[in-house]
């Protein structure tokens, strides 16, 4: 195996751990209006993220600037490529950070209100573009001779890149809900676990849908397992779900997670972006490379600092791995008490 | 077309806008973490509660500060694929190393360690927890190193091969580009601005709280004297550092301007507007660039002073902005006015990091000695840890309340000097580079997305420009607010000190299962 394949895989393998971790924030936070009754609840589902999000962000910095060193012209087309779609998911990643940690730092309705919108949309935001982008990609995109994508907003806006986007959408609310039901005790577990079965059911429908939809375009046999992996693990999470094994429930949807995204990178590779003007003019894992020297280097980092990260981000999930419900919300956040002197 | 409008420039504006604008977190994160940790060690050691207060004031203050911190980086992360395209294809190999090395090595430790540390107040051993936020401050020094790194790459590129046919950087010597000379000086000079910064916040923070109890007390209102005593042991803290770190930072900044005048010439005579070489050259201490006529309107000089900068002697030759653009026209063609930079903004932004950052070093320096609590005082005028110090000109002379006002005051107003510091010395380094975005390797106008239309460049300048000033304001509303409100002292210590695993999680399990959580959103 090539360095850029093996480098092809470790990007595919960063989104997939972005995807599995993220997406049930991003599911998290639609539940926040979609299932929460009241502040108290609301503050439930966002203290089950509290500790976690902010790594499972990293992810996502570490898969651009993974893709950035290893291949610099797949990071270039993609960003400049998806300028707009890019600089609304800058927005709404900057405004859900800011929501988390400023909500609760001034009393005040107006202000916690606000910010729980912001959560509640940006989240429904994200894990609508991330699946529009990575369908659009997928699709194929026009990029000439130069590498330089030549479309505009239109490539986006059509029918399978939205199905994609939808189809993110459900399934990471699935997997929130999942992860909600794992996470909180008292009626609003109850609910999160309702709330699954419906979200799963309409969950494979989708995947049926744009999964097949991916193999008829650019399939392969691997990316036909996947396929099947992908949905077959949502039904099975659907079982455990309607029985309450919650853990396990949330290990099958975040298989469905993981079959997903990895079915996406199955069906791209070798390519990285697949120009729908000339084949010729595709990005591949090939030609969109860094030197072999580079991605060397990278790969004894990546291979020293992955286990290592595992592990300490698995420790956070162990000591946080007390259910929380309403009980355990305390009243008020201390707010000082002093003025500042005039 | 307008000049003003050009893609390059707005994609300029754009990235200096969001960089500064990221840089007034980061040195702020970078100090304060560190404080919060040296406190929260010395109350994991002493078990006194004036450092738990602290602690956790500072540490309130850090993490509304990161998070700004950490969204704006995001920004930074993706611009380089956004705006400037043909850079990141041309560097990506050299520059995206370091950036991956960052995320994997640094982020990821940070992002982690930082929620463990906020949620883990009462789910992890004392000791544990502090160990948590010493990662922290671990993963914002080892961010800024790889960081810098990058930076330094563009400033003097080293450890590559050119592929022309390619037109593409190739990396060839890691370990040049994370060792080069210049990068060990910036990352000196960069850590002991921000320990700089820090130390002036704390200072000017302290000073509010003690100023406001010294003036209750004066009117004979109570006051909250652990409070007194939490910001004493801060004052002193950020006095000291700002003594330590000012020093480091000029001595620092004098070290990387030797290294500038051998790598970079143009920046430093840009920098000092000296527009001919001379020999001894002279410090300008004042002077009013004219770009037009290429010489000043106004020229004060301290004789032969900036040939000891850069040569450590009185001496020697010093080149000029004319005869290095003229080197450099016959090195990579076109006329030598491509390669002057922006003469007066490089020449005002090296002397107001200077002035902005020194000021704060001389302040802690006077406070140091104001507010000492032993050495050359008579004994009755010595103060304990719960009184606040008295500013104490000689043994036994006391500053009036006129001067003690004014001096509190000062302290208090500069509490942000070194943050702008900071950014004209970002400012200045920028743009003393330029026209280059990579050293004599790529041009900044051909670094920009050729892609990207002006429509799109301008609706995300606007729309970052909108969404920045909002959070500003939001921050600043914050920090005054908890950083006016002062450290919380009805806060006590979780009592118990919690051994790993030894809490029971299931659900319904006795006692503490239904115990609130000690921090929630
Ligand atoms: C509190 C902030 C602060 C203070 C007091 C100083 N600096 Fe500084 N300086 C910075 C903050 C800073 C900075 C923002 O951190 C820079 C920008 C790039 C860098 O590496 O550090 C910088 C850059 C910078 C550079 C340009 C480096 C380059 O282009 O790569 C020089 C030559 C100096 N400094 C020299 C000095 C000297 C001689 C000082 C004298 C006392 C000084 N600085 C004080
Ligand atoms: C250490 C990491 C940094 C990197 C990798 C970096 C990289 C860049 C790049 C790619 C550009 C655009 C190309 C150019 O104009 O030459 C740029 C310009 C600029 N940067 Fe930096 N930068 C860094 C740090 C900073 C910081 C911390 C600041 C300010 C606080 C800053 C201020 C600016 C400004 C003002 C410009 C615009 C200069 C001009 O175009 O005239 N930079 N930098």
């Amino acid at each position: 195996m090539h360095l850029h394949d093996l480098w092809f895989v470790v990007i595919a393998l960063l989104w997939v751990g972005y995807f599995f971790l993220e997406g049930f924030d991003f599911g998290v936070g639609i539940l926040t209006r979609v299932l929460a009754r009241g502040e108290t609840e609301r503050r439930v589902l966002l203290n089950t993220i509290g500790p976690v999000w902010d790594g499972n962000e990293v992810w996502l910095v570490t898969a651009a600037g993974a893709t950035f060193a290893a291949f610099p012209d797949w990071y270039a087309t993609m960003f400049s490529g998806f300028y707009l779609p890019m600089f609304v998911i800058l927005l709404c990643l900057i405004l859900r950070g800011v929501a988390f940690e400023y909500r609760h730092k001034r009393d005040g309705e107006r202000w916690k209100r606000n910010w729980e919108a912001i959560v509640f949309v940006t989240s429904l935001v994200l894990a609508f573009l991330w699946g529009v982008l990575f369908a659009a990609m997928v699709h194929g995109l026009p990029i000439g001779a130069d590498h330089e994508y030549h479309g505009g907003l239109a490539e986006l806006v059509q029918p399978y890149a939205l199905l994609g986007g939808v189809t993110t959408t459900v399934l990471f609310t699935f997997h929130g809900a999942v992860f909600a039901s794992l996470k909180t005790v008292g009626s609003i577990r109850h609910r999160a676990r309702h709330l699954a079965q419906t979200a799963g059911g309409l969950t494979v429908l989708l995947l049926l849908a744009f999964l097949t939809w991916t193999q008829v375009g650019t399939g392969n046999v691997r990316s036909l397992i996947a396929e099947a992996v992908a949905v077959l693990a949502v039904l099975v999470s659907l079982g455990f779900n309607f029985g309450a094994r919650e853990g396990r429930a949330f290990v099958a949807s975040g298989l469905s997670v993981v079959a997903s995204t990895a079915m996406l990178f199955l069906a791209l590779f070798p390519q990285v972006m697949p120009s729908s003007l000339n084949a010729a003019w595709s990005l591949t894992a090939t030609n969109a490379a860094a030197g072999s020297y580079t991605l060397g280097i990278i790969t004894w980092v990546a291979g020293f600092a992955t286990p290592l990260v595992l592990l300490y981000q698995g420790w956070t999930y162990w000591v946080f791995r007390k259910r929380i419900g309403v009980q355990h919300i305390p009243v008020a956040a201390h707010a000082p008490v002093h003025r500042v002197a005039p | 077309m307008y000049l003003a409008l050009a893609p390059d420039t707005i994609a300029r504006w754009q990235f200096g806008m969001t960089t500064v604008y990221h840089y007034l977190f980061v040195p702020l994160t970078i100090s304060l973490v560190a404080i919060t940790a040296g406190l929260e060690t010395a109350y994991v050691r002493t078990g006194r509660t004036k450092y738990f207060h602290a602690t956790k004031f500072w540490g309130k203050l850090f993490l509304i500060n990161i998070a700004m911190g950490v969204v704006t980086g995001l920004v930074q992360e993706f611009q380089f694929g956004m705006n400037w395209s043909a850079y990141s294809r041309f560097v990506g190999d050299v520059f995206g190393a370091p950036l991956a090395l960052e995320a994997l090595l640094a982020f990821f430790f940070e992002s982690t360690f930082i929620g463990l540390w906020i949620f883990g107040w009462d789910k992890l051993p004392k000791k544990v927890h502090c160990a948590c936020i010493w990662m922290v401050s671990i993963g914002t020094i080892l961010s800024t190193y790889f960081i810098l790194a990058a930076n330094s790459f563009m400033q003097n590129p080293v450890g590559f091969s050119l592929d022309k046919t390619a037109g593409k950087a190739h990396l060839t010597d890691i370990g040049a580009v994370l060792f080069q000379k210049l990068n060990l000086v910036v990352v000196a000079h960069t850590l002991t601005a921000a320990f700089l910064t820090g130390a002036a916040f704390v200072m000017g923070i302290s000073a509010i709280h003690l100023w406001r109890a010294a003036r209750l007390q004066r009117r004979g209102r109570p006051t909250d004297l652990k409070q007194v005593a939490a910001m004493r042991t801060s004052l002193r803290l950020g006095l000291v550092l700002a003594v330590i770190f000012g020093l480091g930072t000029a001595i620092s900044g004098d070290k990387l301007g030797e290294v500038m005048f051998e790598q970079q010439p143009m920046k430093m005579a840009a920098a000092e507007a000296l527009w001919d070489k001379e020999a001894p050259a002279p410090f300008s201490a004042f002077s009013v660039p004219d770009t037009a006529q290429r010489r000043n309107s106004v020229d004060i000089q301290v004789p032969g002073l900036l040939s000891f900068l850069a040569h450590k002697d009185f001496h020697s030759a010093v080149p000029g902005i004319d005869d290095t653009a003229r080197a450099e026209a016959a090195a990579y063609g076109g006329s030598p006015s491509e390669y002057i930079p922006n003469v007066p903004m490089t020449y005002w932004g090296f002397r107001a990091m200077i002035l902005f950052g020194m000021t704060s070093f001389s302040l802690g320096a006077a406070g140091l000695w104001l507010t000492r609590r032993k050495f050359w005082l008579a004994p009755e005028h010595r103060t304990g840890s719960f009184d606040v110090p008295r500013l104490m000109l000689t043994k036994n002379r006391e500053l009036g309340a006129m001067a003690s006002g004014l001096a509190w005051r000062a302290g208090i107003l500069t509490l942000a000097f070194p943050v702008i510091a900071n950014s004209f010395g970002w400012i200045f380094t920028a743009m003393g580079r330029q026209p280059w975005a990579v050293t004599g390797l790529l041009r900044t106008v051909d670094a920009v997305s050729p892609n990207v239309s002006l429509t799109e460049q301008l609706v995300t300048l606007i729309g970052f420009s909108l969404l920045y000033i909002a959070l500003a304001v939001v921050e600043l509303k914050l920090l005054v607010k908890y950083a006016g409100g002062g450290p919380v002292t009805s806060e006590r210590p979780p009592l118990r000190d919690i051994k790993l695993g030894g809490e029971s999680t299931l659900e319904g399990s006795p006692r503490d299962a239904d115990k609130p959580l000690a921090f929630a959103y």
